[in-house]
């Protein structure tokens, strides 16, 4: 490795730690080198100009930065890019009703603009993003804290959208709006299976 | 964030190694909290080795029991059909934790490892005897709503942040670990320790090792169990307390408890005197009320700006009465 | 100028323009604006709340690879205008709070400046602080007025003569807690300085996230010494702001700073969360003693409002906590007082509905203790007392539905079945209740704005220098332009949010549309006039806001109702809001989806206020010690259930051609007030102290 043979003392001064990886974003194919601190939301944001996921506190607090990792809603923050090489990346941008990238909206992007679900727009790609995930965990069966009957599959209301949505927080308040497009997209999605 | 070294090698040996050649150097998993602190300047690690590729992820029956991968994701373990069904109380404790994409990223090896949340500890320009050992503790008269009533010192009043940790002290679970000279496996209630005088060590473990697996004995008692955890917001919010109990009634006697707390010590704490109390008791508000009272007989509470911490006495217990008495009715 | 305009396009309930780009995450934001090669400033932060700097090593930074500079008290350019003291940065070695920034680092890249301005070595003399309020300190003072310009204190016949003779009474003291804002885009600017444009004397393009980008261009060539034409903000979109953003805080200033530091290269400045606790303004708290005083008939004899607050000794913010007592309700006796404590803590400023927010929420339980008292209902209590003039001034209102919005809620409540002891309602293992409050906000329009239309390319283009902070301006705008221009919203585009566009005033006291949409409709007709219905390419007009003649005879305010059920665990005392709605008199709703959100989003942080938002300032310290998103509560989506907002139709032909009040602030007022008293309901336990948690009704 890198500071192999080094001596401690050396060790401390050492001013730049990169790391090559690649990352899949939203389809594309992307090499680069990083600074073993960064972030895969600064890698994302800085290195990559994809600024579709937020920093709104830069350390697990608010969901802002929620992306897709290889189909799981993650915290984009909270992650090292070093540690993702090879992963498919997807971003509330390159959502879309068909792959990644395809091009067109994800019918979420229709129901948050229909159901007025945000205001300042800055948690709103972190939302749609977080809703993609939890939809497709709900429909693994996947129970949440107030899922009445932990043996029974969960049903899609209001309370268990609610809960499962309240990771990405809003201070515009339009949880209302976020409900309402989140339970018409999953509906739609339960009455298609 | 000072600058740091990266490592992803390709086993557990080889991570164990790595780490404990350097003093300085720290296991990365899940990252939710220790990235966390890389931020805020409360870790500065010279090296992360990275164990998320090689801690493994499958849960299997063991005995009557379950082994689970110390790198298996916590939503992953609360979605379990024998976790839900064996012990429910685990997978109360872990749905109630954090939030959906926190639980998709922290793992089954370091959610017991989290740091607890004591706002001094994660300010670095206040004195924190964990963070920075004989520097002195803020919290004490600060801000302690959130802090310890049980098992504090004068050197630490900090909470064990972790929902997990509580329902696994309520289990009995084993916590199997690999460290530099090999294997061994532990209590889990023996893992985190009391403050005393050394607060900047929340566990026993040595540097260097690292979990490997956690263990659930087989406990029929389980099967009838739930995690109650209190917070003002309803959701994404640590405990301000939180009980994790199983309850087993026969023939209108308690024949079986398991209790533990959260949000009210340094570490999960398991509530061995008020399990022998509800022994032989006739489940009752009176019973569950001196259950508590057994527990709490040595509660300290903090004073603090912000109005202190006594609250969590009469919080607690009613919390626990509550909770024993919905298991007692699940019973009926 | 009177409500004049036909409504084509004003009330239909179109889509934001501005959607597509949010739901993508490809609307622009500060932080995120074009730049070529930026370059990367992270502040550092005094950890002391009173003292001096007695040396500043800016060595270890400057040695790490990539740092370009590091600007200390000892290196930073000398400001031209610090009679602000806010913007007074970098310039001595005085430390007046914990926060204050006392260096900052420019680096290549966002890791480097970060771990470089760890290393910057300051050293203190430190002196104890003075920060913490209470309502007997000696050294109390009444500033010579309040932020709205309003007189600090008032008075009318005599209180205390008319709370002696009773026969009802209620005296008791309320506080409300430092609050912040926290907008979900922590305060970001990216900033460049040219040196050799605008004729070699240099520009400075800011693009900030702000509140307005003409009052950021204000403050920023003042204090700088440019010219006002070397400075150029840009901000087409704000990730919130609530007031945060209102007036450019140290963020802002030292960003031009590094700029012109570097010069050449863009350099963007993003607060962490945890600094925006300390450098972007807050809510002060409030301590604030209230008489009512009534006769068996329920009319008020007497109402007084004698408020504590904080500033900072550095600067003055002396916040409007008293003007509701003097407006809400009649009483032939009066009294409100402002006390300020001046302390070594970070300099307050606005927050949603300042004033109004917190003066709402002491008045408002005090009703509500005093209807208990005599046996009335609350919403009786308060049609016995509603006001045939503005209590203060004697004006008429230009309309005021208050008692409107209580019966039209009342009813979609589900009020009138209300049982009205409290602490009698238990089932399912929780204790229930409802509470009710009046909502108030004043309906203002700035001085000063500016408007222009063009004919382009076949369409109509207007350009104005003002704000969408969510609020919904871009649409908003459009759709009173086109009212305006007597054509279809999708003839008309709207430029905002730079200051190339003419000036406008700030998105703040609820005066955006009042102000922008008058400018817009004032352009309109100048442009209709010079250039008739068929105009020609190139043809364009300008036009100033209108003054408002009618502001002279009548009073104007919105209000509202607002009621809540509360649940509060018979165990646990958690406390949570099943229902909660508010019924508005807003005047005209320019498009009903976005004034729904800014109804629903002020509620909502209205309910923060109620149950969980609570800076916890360490006077030991100086500090917020729970600053971050973690431990400063605002609503989950979990925290809110049944939230409705609704407004009853009101035509005020006073207030403006649009017939408009403003809506961005009326939502959080009173909001905190209904649910204290819905919790009180429940358990019969008396909250006055905000915010209302599951240990104070155990």
């Amino acid at each position: 490795m890198f500071l192999d043979g080094l001596s401690p003392e050396r060790r401390g001064t050492l001013r730049r730690m990169d790391h090559e990886l690649t990352l899949r974003v939203v389809g594309a194919e992307h090499r680069l080198s990083v600074d073993s601190r960064t972030s895969l939301l600064d890698a994302l944001r800085q290195r990559l100009g994809n600024t579709s996921p937020k920093k709104g506190c830069d350390h697990g607090q608010c969901g802002s930065c929620t992306v897709l990792v290889d189909g799981v809603r993650v915290l984009a923050c909270l992650t090292l890019a070093v540690t993702r090489d090879g992963s498919e990346v997807v971003t509330a941008d390159g959502l879309s009703a068909g792959p990644p990238g395809s091009g067109g909206d994800h019918p979420l992007h229709r129901a948050f603009v229909d159901e007025d679900a945000f205001q300042c727009g800055y948690c709103t790609p972190g939302q749609v993003c977080s809703a993609v995930g939890m939809l497709d965990e709900f429909a693994r069966g996947r129970p949440s804290v107030v899922t009445g009957d932990l043996g029974a599959a969960p049903e899609l209301d209001d309370a268990e959208i609610a809960e499962r949505m309240s990771g990405n927080l809003c201070r515009c308040g339009a949880y209302p709006g976020i409900r309402a497009a989140v339970a018409r997209v999953g509906r739609e999605r339960e009455g298609t299976r | 964030m000072r600058p740091f070294d990266y490592q992803a090698p390709a086993d557990a040996g080889t991570a164990v190694a790595a780490v404990a050649a350097r003093p300085d150097a720290a296991f990365l998993g899940g990252g939710t909290n220790l990235v966390d602190h890389l931020r805020l300047g409360v870790a500065e690690p010279g090296l992360l080795v990275d164990v998320t590729g090689l801690l493994p992820t499958g849960i299997s029956d063991d005995g009557g029991g379950l082994r689970i991968g110390a790198g298996v994701a916590n939503a992953d373990l609360a979605a379990d059909s024998r976790v839900r069904r064996h012990y429910p109380v685990l997978a109360r404790a872990l749905l109630s934790g954090a939030s959906g994409q926190l639980r998709n990223m922290a793992t089954t090896g370091g959610n017991p490892l989290q740091r607890t949340r004591c706002l001094y500890f994660q300010d670095v320009t206040t004195p924190c005897n964990k963070r920075s050992p004989g520097s002195g503790c803020a919290a004490i008269g600060g801000a302690t709503r959130q802090h310890a009533i049980l098992g504090a010192s004068e050197h630490c009043i900090a909470t064990h942040p972790s929902d997990m940790a509580v329902a696994l002290s309520a289990l009995d679970a084993q916590v199997e670990v690999l460290g530099p000279d090999g294997e061994r496996t532990l209590a889990f209630g023996e893992l985190h320790r009391l403050p005393g005088d050394a607060p900047e060590r929340d566990t026993v473990l040595e540097h260097g090792e690292l979990i490997t697996a956690i263990v659930l004995p087989p406990l029929p008692v389980a099967a009838r169990s739930d995690y109650r955890k209190v917070r003002d917001r309803a959701s994404y919010a640590f405990a301000l307390v939180s009980v994790a109990a199983a309850l087993e009634v026969t023939e209108c006697r308690i024949t079986d408890s398991r209790v533990a707390f959260g949000g009210v010590a340094h570490t999960p704490w398991r509530a061995r005197r008020a399990e022998r109390v509800l022994r032989g008791a006739t489940p009752s508000d009176e019973a569950f009320h001196a259950a508590a009272a057994a527990e709490l007989a040595d509660a300290r509470p903090q004073d603090g700006v912000d109005g202190g911490n006594a609250f969590k006495i009469p919080l607690l217990t009613r919390t626990l009465a509550g909770t024993l008495r919905d298991l007692a009715r699940q019973e009926a | 100028m009177s409500e004049t305009l036909e409504h084509r396009a004003i009330g239909a309930d179109l889509p934001r323009r501005d959607g597509d780009r949010k739901v993508r995450g490809t609307a622009v934001y500060a932080d995120e604006s074009p730049a070529q090669d930026p370059v990367y400033c992270r502040i550092v932060q005094a950890p002391l709340a009173r003292g001096r700097i007695t040396s500043v090593d800016p060595a270890p930074a400057e040695a790490e690879d990539g740092v370009l500079a590091v600007l200390t008290p000892a290196t930073a350019e000398r400001l031209a205008d610090t009679s602000d003291a806010e913007y007074a940065i970098l310039q001595d070695d005085e430390v007046h709070f914990r926060g204050q920034i006392v260096a900052a680092v420019i680096a290549e890249t966002f890791e480097q400046a970060r771990y470089a301005a760890d290393l910057v070595d300051v050293r203190y003399d430190e002196q104890p602080g003075d920060t913490l309020l209470s309502a007997d300190r000696p050294d109390l003072y009444r500033p010579e007025q309040v932020e709205t310009g309003a007189a600090p204190d008032t008075s009318e016949g005599d209180v205390d003569a008319a709370v002696a003779a009773g026969p009802a009474r209620i005296q008791q003291t309320y506080t409300t807690p430092m609050l912040h804002n926290n907008p979900m885009e922590p305060h970001a600017t990216t900033a460049l300085w040219e040196p050799a444009s605008h004729g070699g004397a240099g520009s400075l393009t800011l693009w900030d996230s702000t509140q307005g980008v003409h009052t950021v261009r204000e403050t920023v060539y003042t204090v700088l010494g440019l010219d006002r034409e070397q400075v150029r903000v840009v901000c087409p979109y704000v990730g919130g702001g609530f007031g945060s953003k209102g007036i450019p805080h140290q963020n802002v200033v030292t960003a031009a700073m590094a700029a012109r530091a570097v010069p050449g290269r863009p350099v963007r400045l993003a607060l962490t969360r945890q600094q925006t606790f300390s450098l972007a303004g807050y809510r002060p708290p409030t301590i604030q003693q209230v008489a009512l005083a009534a006769g068996d008939d329920g009319r008020l004899t007497a109402i007084a409002n004698d408020v504590v607050e904080q500033t900072s000794r550095v600067k003055e913010f002396a916040e409007q906590t008293v003007l509701p007592a003097r407006t809400m309700y009649a009483a032939p006796n009066r009294r409100t007082s402002t006390r300020l404590a001046a302390l070594d803590v970070p300099i307050p400023s606005w927050m949603r509905a300042p004033g109004e927010c917190p003066g709402m929420f002491a008045p408002e339980v005090a009703m509500d203790e005093l209807a208990h008292e005599l046996g009335i209902d609350p919403i009786e209590l308060r049609e016995r007392n509603e006001p045939d003039t503005h209590p203060e001034s004697g004006l008429p209102f230009s309309s005021r539905n208050l008692l409107a919005c209580l019966r039209r809620g009342a009813e979609q409540f589900g009020w009138p079945d209300r049982d009205p002891l409290p602490g009698v309602r238990s089932h399912g293992g929780w204790w229930w209740g409802t509470g009710v409050a009046a909502s108030v906000y004043p309906t203002m329009r700035m001085p000063v704005s500016e408007a222009e239309i063009s004919r382009v390319d076949g369409r109509y283009v207007a350009r104005i220098g003002a704000t969408d902070l969510g609020t919904g301006t871009w649409t908003a705008l459009v759709q009173i332009a086109a009212d305006a221009l007597g054509v279809a919203v999708d003839e008309v585009d709207v430029l905002i949010g730079d200051t190339d566009h003419p000036m406008a005033s700030v998105a703040g006291g609820s005066s955006g549309i009042n102000t922008w949409g008058s400018t817009l409709v004032a352009a309109a007709q100048e442009f209709r006039k010079r250039f008739g219905d068929t105009p020609a390419d190139g043809d364009s007009a300008r036009a100033g806001v209108p003054a408002n003649e009618a502001a002279e005879r009548y009073a104007m305010s919105a209000f509202g109702a607002q009621f809540a059920e509360v649940a509060v665990h018979a165990d646990t005392g958690e406390i949570r809001v099943p229902r909660l709605y508010g019924t508005f008199a807003v005047g005209r709703v320019v498009n009903p989806r976005m004034a729904r959100s800014q109804l629903v989003g002020g509620m909502t942080m209205g309910l923060g206020m109620a149950l969980y938002e609570n800076s916890l300032f360490d006077p030991r310290t100086g500090h917020v010690v729970n600053h971050d998103l973690a431990e400063y509560h605002v609503p989950t989506q979990a925290d809110v259930a049944d939230l409705r907002a609704d407004w009853i139709d009101e035509h005020d032909p006073h207030v403006n051609a649009m017939g408009t009040k403003g809506i961005g602030e009326i939502g959080i007022v009173g909001t905190a007030a209904a649910v204290a008293n819905a919790a009180w309901h429940a358990t019969g336990t008396r909250v006055r102290d905000l915010p209302v948690t599951l240990d104070t009704v155990l």
